[in-house]
């Protein structure tokens, strides 16, 4: 494959960005956006041939003789060379330094994403055009910045998931924390904006640093940072320098394997490498504890959240995952550690997300749910053997399904953001108590919407039912307690979401305030929900199975809309049923105004209060930073920096001060003094010397 | 006689030329000409310039006149270090120059300044005493008629016969030393001297190296040599201090590498080291405390570069070949450095005539370029990085380590906290700049002359070029190693 295109994949946006940031104010506002969004279009037309050839070309780079997908190496150079190779006197490498390098790496899970990432940004950025506007049509100030945000974001997100080597991937996703950074606080003005992009900066950066302790241990002990070497999945073709030696991949295998690695507090250090690296994941994908930014997150303009917030940045975590999955497979106590804490934030989030009033906290907190899901699809990956229920599982199913959910979920969440940002939009407030009733009043919005909470709750044969059946199954395939638990928490977000959906849609007639009839919004902002929309009708189709899989080996039996007929419809039947349930359980309470929701919370005002307050999390770390970090630990060190270093440090400028004064008097402006010291000077020198040396 | 050997002084005899052209113009060129006197040498002097990067530095060893004169690639190299200043200092001078109090006599200016550098290029190449003080004397009394300049001011006159007692001493000192030398060594070739002294100090090499350090000291303003440099900085025409500041004095530490390694090396430990210890400590601590002391913007850069010298020296004691290249490469830094600072004072000094670090104050929102190119001189200076100055004083300090003896790590550990000293001074200027309110008198904006600004547009780009590209120094260093005098 030409190296041309996916060069230009990261060039474009990158320069849009430069264009934009640089230039931007020298164009008109609505120009940016044009420029943006037709960069965007471009950017994601490449990625779509990209995709297309790597999936369906039968390029013997991209898949072996068997049918096996294949990682390849479009190109790599070295940014930054630490050491120098070692070359001997032939003139070959024998030994490569160590070298910091850039390159684009083509295998199913990038390709996946580069689909996904282009399709939800080229959205937005269609999107924005209409929503960063007021109700007359005229841009926002600050238009052109937004759209250079979004294009490094674009870029940045790009760079991370066609890394080649785990360190690219690190700079690659500080640079979309950044990026992330700068479009929460993109409303600079409003304080509560400022503080949850702090927020989220300093949590996020936080959880980076244990990925980037885990990047060194790994590193360390296996000698490369590259994917092609570390999950050894061999490279055809191309660079033989990118090769994996047999030698290597043997290293590799039998530090992890055979426990070659020293132990450190009970367990390997590659377990706690691991660990490390998923703490990153953890902070980027809003894994509890470390999920605390994400709501506050929704700060930042609606089409922002729903393309960082909801369907790209977030999924980073479980990306990172995926993309070190054989190594993950190799210690199975890692993978435990993914499997509970993705179950419990599931749980978590699903129970916050019931009791919130600001409708883009609920979306916020079903990401969070969502993606806990994914998580947990990897976590309870195995290789084959037969489950529970005694069927035969698929080999790495989960991984299959946590990819596919990951794809389903970008697609439905982005639409259930951007429908929440047209309402938010047409209606001038975020809480669903200002909106009720109003499907007449906006029947796109309306519809749409609609077709994103059954896609969410899993309902057949919208595209989250069919992801969540493979999840499900692969937890069922694992262990019994963790499906049921998941089996509940789907139950639960099919409630949730539909609570919202009546509670803004139904519930009582909308009251018309004065002159202002809410209404759908320009085709700019209508045209992404629609495309969304019939996109999350048909992605469950995809024949996922065939496409994307750790190994790269398709699951067996998998062909094209072969989905339905792979179905473990005992699983399925059990889920279909448990998102009825919550569907009807919502229905019942919120369809008409009732003094149902009232009776139940006045029944349970502990569970509400907690859930109302995301179980008091912020609070337990604002005590935790300032009451114990703040005032036992920082003050005293403030007090040592202040009072000893300083002082020492303020001593010593008094001495030189002093000092200066007291020789003042040898600069007088005689010449004959001049002359004088000179000559003693000389003199001085000499018998000082003498005295010294003879 | 084969004048072949003449071929080796290409650069004295292409600085002669120059010389000769300007004078011949200046003498005979009509009236009206005359007004080009200036872009013409410029013009000249950087062809000059241009010429010898292509040529010069391409030869290997050529010694003529018996032995007397000496050049060789890395010696081509410093003088090609000298011209760039040289030339910075003739763009910079331009406006000065063609002011009318000046004008007469701009001739003169740009000959006494082509005259005095030969002079350097003599004591550069010098191998034998009697050219050296040729070349030394020839260096220092075109200065003294430069650094009066400016007739018709009293400060003017007083720094000049200051300089020029001073200089007068300090050569008679310096001969002083000599004339042991001679007695010790019965030749006043390098070489001949090198293999006479006796590896055993006597009382009489003793004081023959104090007067000969002392007497370069006044070249390079070592401490205690160095009173004369405030009061003649601050009077002399800002041009010739820039001048006096920069390629005086690293021709002369240049020289005194060569002369100390060439004539004295195998006395260096028993000797003259611990010497140039001492002078390096005093040199540098003490132009720092004077430096936070003074409001004079002039006088200021006249402690700064006596502090400078100091950290030059460092490049002599570290007696190896990475001393040597760190030495050379330090000149081309501060040559950048100080002739941007010193271009800055002189377009305020010849726009509003203010010399005084209060007056300074708020310059940033009147006049923010030249604060700019102020701001990387000073940061230069006081060495952070990313900026030239930080790598010059890196690679010094790794030369005078490479030396390693405990005592240079005790040395190099003292300059390091002068650093930090000077740090406060250099940055005193940027807080006045930047940061102080102005106190009612604050410098109107106003655009400077066009060689004011071409000279100070060459040194930002070298400071921030030398910070950026390394392999400046790389090429040096290799020079010194192939054509090294160690």
């Amino acid at each position: 494959m030409e190296s041309t295109m996916p060069v230009l994949i990261l060039a474009i946006p990158l320069f849009t960005f430069l264009l934009l940031g640089l230039l931007g104010k020298f164009m008109q506002r609505g120009m940016a956006g044009v420029i943006g969004t037709s960069a965007m279009g471009i950017t994601l037309v490449l990625s779509y041939i990209t995709a297309f050839t790597y999936f369906f070309s039968g390029n013997p780079l991209f898949i072996s003789a068997g049918g096996d997908r294949l990682q390849a190496v479009i190109f790599n150079t070295v940014w930054l060379q630490f050491t120098p190779d070692q070359i001997d006197a032939a003139g070959q490498i024998v030994k490569h330094g160590l070298a910091i390098k850039l390159g684009f790496l083509l295998d199913s899970i990038s390709a996946m994403m580069l689909v996904v990432i282009t399709t939800i940004s080229f959205m937005v950025h269609l999107y924005s055009n209409g929503y960063m506007r007021d109700h007359h049509g005229v841009c926002e100030k600050g238009f052109q910045r937004f759209f250079a945000y979004l294009s490094l974001f674009s870029f940045s997100m790009l760079g991370l998931v066609v890394a080649t080597n785990i360190f690219q991937m690190y700079i690659f996703w500080e640079l979309v924390g950044a990026s992330s950074y700068l479009l929460i606080g993109f409303y600079y003005t409003k304080p509560s904006a400022v503080s949850a992009s702090k927020k989220a900066f300093i949590v996020t950066r936080f959880a980076d640093l244990g990925f980037l302790i885990g990047i060194l241990i790994l590193s360390y002990y296996t000698g490369t940072f590259n994917f092609t070497e570390l999950t050894s999945v061999p490279v055809e073709g191309l660079n033989d320098v990118y090769a994996v030696s047999a030698g290597t991949a043997e290293h590799i295998r039998s530090i992890f394997a055979d426990s070659k690695a020293p132990l450190f507090m009970g367990a390997s250090v590659m377990t706690w490498a691991l660990v490390l690296i998923f703490m990153g994941g953890m902070g980027k994908s809003a894994m509890m504890p470390l999920h605390i930014w994400l709501p506050d997150a929704m700060e930042g303009p609606t089409p922002v959240s729903a393309l960082i917030h909801a369907a790209t940045m977030v999924v980073a975590g479980v990306y990172l995952v995926a993309r070190l999955f054989p190594l993950f497979l190799m210690q199975t106590s890692a993978l435990d550690i993914v499997t509970v804490v993705g179950a419990v934030t599931a749980l978590y989030a699903a129970m916050v997300a019931c009791a919130q009033i600001d409708i883009k906290r609920v979306l916020a907190f079903s990401t969070i749910s969502q993606i806990a899901f994914m998580m947990v699809s990897l976590g309870v990956t195995r290789i084959a053997h037969t489950d529970a229920l005694g069927h035969e599982v698929h080999e790495g199913l989960g991984y299959m399904a946590s990819m596919f959910h990951l794809f389903t979920h970008a697609m439905f969440k982005a639409l259930l953001f951007l429908g929440a940002g047209a309402l938010i939009h047409a209606i001038g407030s975020n809480d669903y108590t200002a909106m009720h009733g109003l499907r007449k009043y906006m029947p796109v919005t309306h519809w749409t919407f609609l077709i994103g909470c059954l896609a969410i709750a899993g309902i057949i044969p919208f595209a989250g039912f069919f992801s969540k059946d493979e999840i499900l199954t692969a937890c069922f395939g694992h262990s019994t307690v963790w499906a049921i638990w998941m089996t509940l928490v789907a139950g639960l977000t099919a409630f949730y979401m539909f609570r919202l959906y009546f509670l803004i849609f139904w519930w009582k007639e909308h009251k018309v305030h004065g002159e202002h009839v809410p209404h759908d919004q320009p085709w700019t902002m209508t045209l992404p929900l629609i495309i969304l929309a019939a996109i999350s009708c048909v992605a469950g189709f995809v024949p996922f199975g065939n496409l994307v899989t750790w190994n790269g080996h398709p699951i067996t039996g998998a062909g094209f809309f072969t989905n339905l007929d792979n179905l473990n419809w005992n699983v399925a039947v059990i889920s279909l049923c448990v998102a009825i349930i919550g569907i009807l359980v919502a229905m019942k309470m919120y369809r008409k105004e009732n003094p149902l929701p009232e009776k139940m919370r006045s029944a349970l005002p502990r569970l509400w209060d907690w859930c109302h307050h995301r179980f008091y999390w912020d609070e337990l770390y604002m005590f935790i930073t300032h009451k114990i970090i703040f005032d036992r630990v920082c003050k005293p060190i403030a007090w040592f920096d202040r009072h000893v270093i300083d002082g020492t440090m303020d001593s010593f400028a008094t001495m030189t001060n002093r000092l200066s004064v007291a020789i003042k008097g040898l600069q007088s402006g005689r010449i004959q003094n001049y002359v004088w010291v000179y000559l003693l000077g000389a003199l001085v020198l000499a018998v000082v010397t003498m005295l010294c040396v003879l | 006689m084969d004048y072949s050997q003449f071929l080796a002084m290409k650069q004295e005899i292409g600085l002669l030329i120059v010389f000769l052209l300007v004078f011949l113009y200046d003498t005979f060129m009509p009236k009206k000409a005359l007004n080009g006197t200036s872009v013409f040498t410029c013009v000249v002097f950087a062809i000059y310039t241009a010429l010898c990067f292509c040529c010069c530095m391409t030869d290997t060893w050529a010694t003529t006149f018996s032995g007397m004169y000496a050049t060789s690639p890395a010696i081509a190299a410093i003088k090609n270090i000298l011209n760039v200043g040289a030339l910075i200092v003739l763009i910079q001078s331009c406006k000065w120059a063609n002011s009318d109090e000046q004008v007469v006599r701009r001739g003169e200016f740009y000959e006494l300044l082509l005259a005095t550098l030969f002079g350097m290029y003599l004591m550069i190449s010098a191998r034998h005493f009697l050219l050296f003080v040729i070349g030394l004397e020839s260096a220092s009394l075109p200065l003294a008629a430069m650094v009066a300049f400016n007739k018709n001011r009293y400060e003017s006159h007083e720094a000049s016969i200051k300089y020029l007692l001073t200089a007068v001493f300090s050569s008679a000192v310096f001969m002083m030393g000599l004339s042991f030398v001679y007695a010790l060594a019965g030749s006043l070739y390098y070489t001949d001297i090198y293999c006479a002294i006796s590896t055993q100090p006597s009382a009489m090499l003793v004081l023959a190296l104090a007067f000969v350090l002392a007497g370069m000291g006044f070249k390079l303003s070592l401490v205690p040599f160095h009173l004369w440099t405030a009061d003649v900085y601050q009077g002399a025409p800002t041009v010739v201090t820039s001048y006096l500041s920069v390629i005086s004095k690293g021709s002369a530490a240049f020289a005194l590498l060569v002369m100390m390694v060439q004539a004295f090396g195998l006395v260096y430990s028993q000797v003259w080291e611990w010497m140039l210890y001492a002078l390096i400590i005093l040199t540098i601590t003490v132009g720092n405390l004077f430096a936070m002391r003074q409001r004079n913007m002039k006088r200021f850069l006249a402690f700064s570069s006596v502090s400078q010298a100091g950290y030059i020296m460092l490049g002599i004691i570290a007696m190896n070949a990475t001393g040597m290249a760190s030495l050379m490469y330090y000149i081309l830094v501060y040559v950048f450095s100080n002739l941007a600072a010193f271009g800055v004072i002189s377009a305020i000094e010849n726009n509003c005539g203010k010399v005084d670090m209060d007056d300074y104050n708020g310059l940033y929102r009147t006049n923010p370029r030249l604060s700019v190119a102020m701001m990387l001189a000073m940061f230069s200076l006081a060495g952070i990085p990313p900026f030239a100055g930080f790598f010059s004083k890196f690679f010094i300090f790794t030369g005078a380590i490479q030396q390693g003896s405990t005592a240079i790590y005790v040395l190099v550990l003292i300059a390091l906290i002068n650093t930090i000293i000077s740090l406060y001074y250099y940055l005193l200027v940027v807080k006045a700049m930047f940061i102080n309110t102005e106190n009612g008198c604050v410098i109107a904006p106003f655009k400077s002359a066009c060689s004011e600004r071409l000279g100070l547009w060459i040194s930002v780009a070298g400071i921030l070029l030398l910070g950026i590209v390394s392999c400046f120094y790389n090429s040096l260093l290799e020079l010194c190693q192939t054509y090294g005098i160690f």
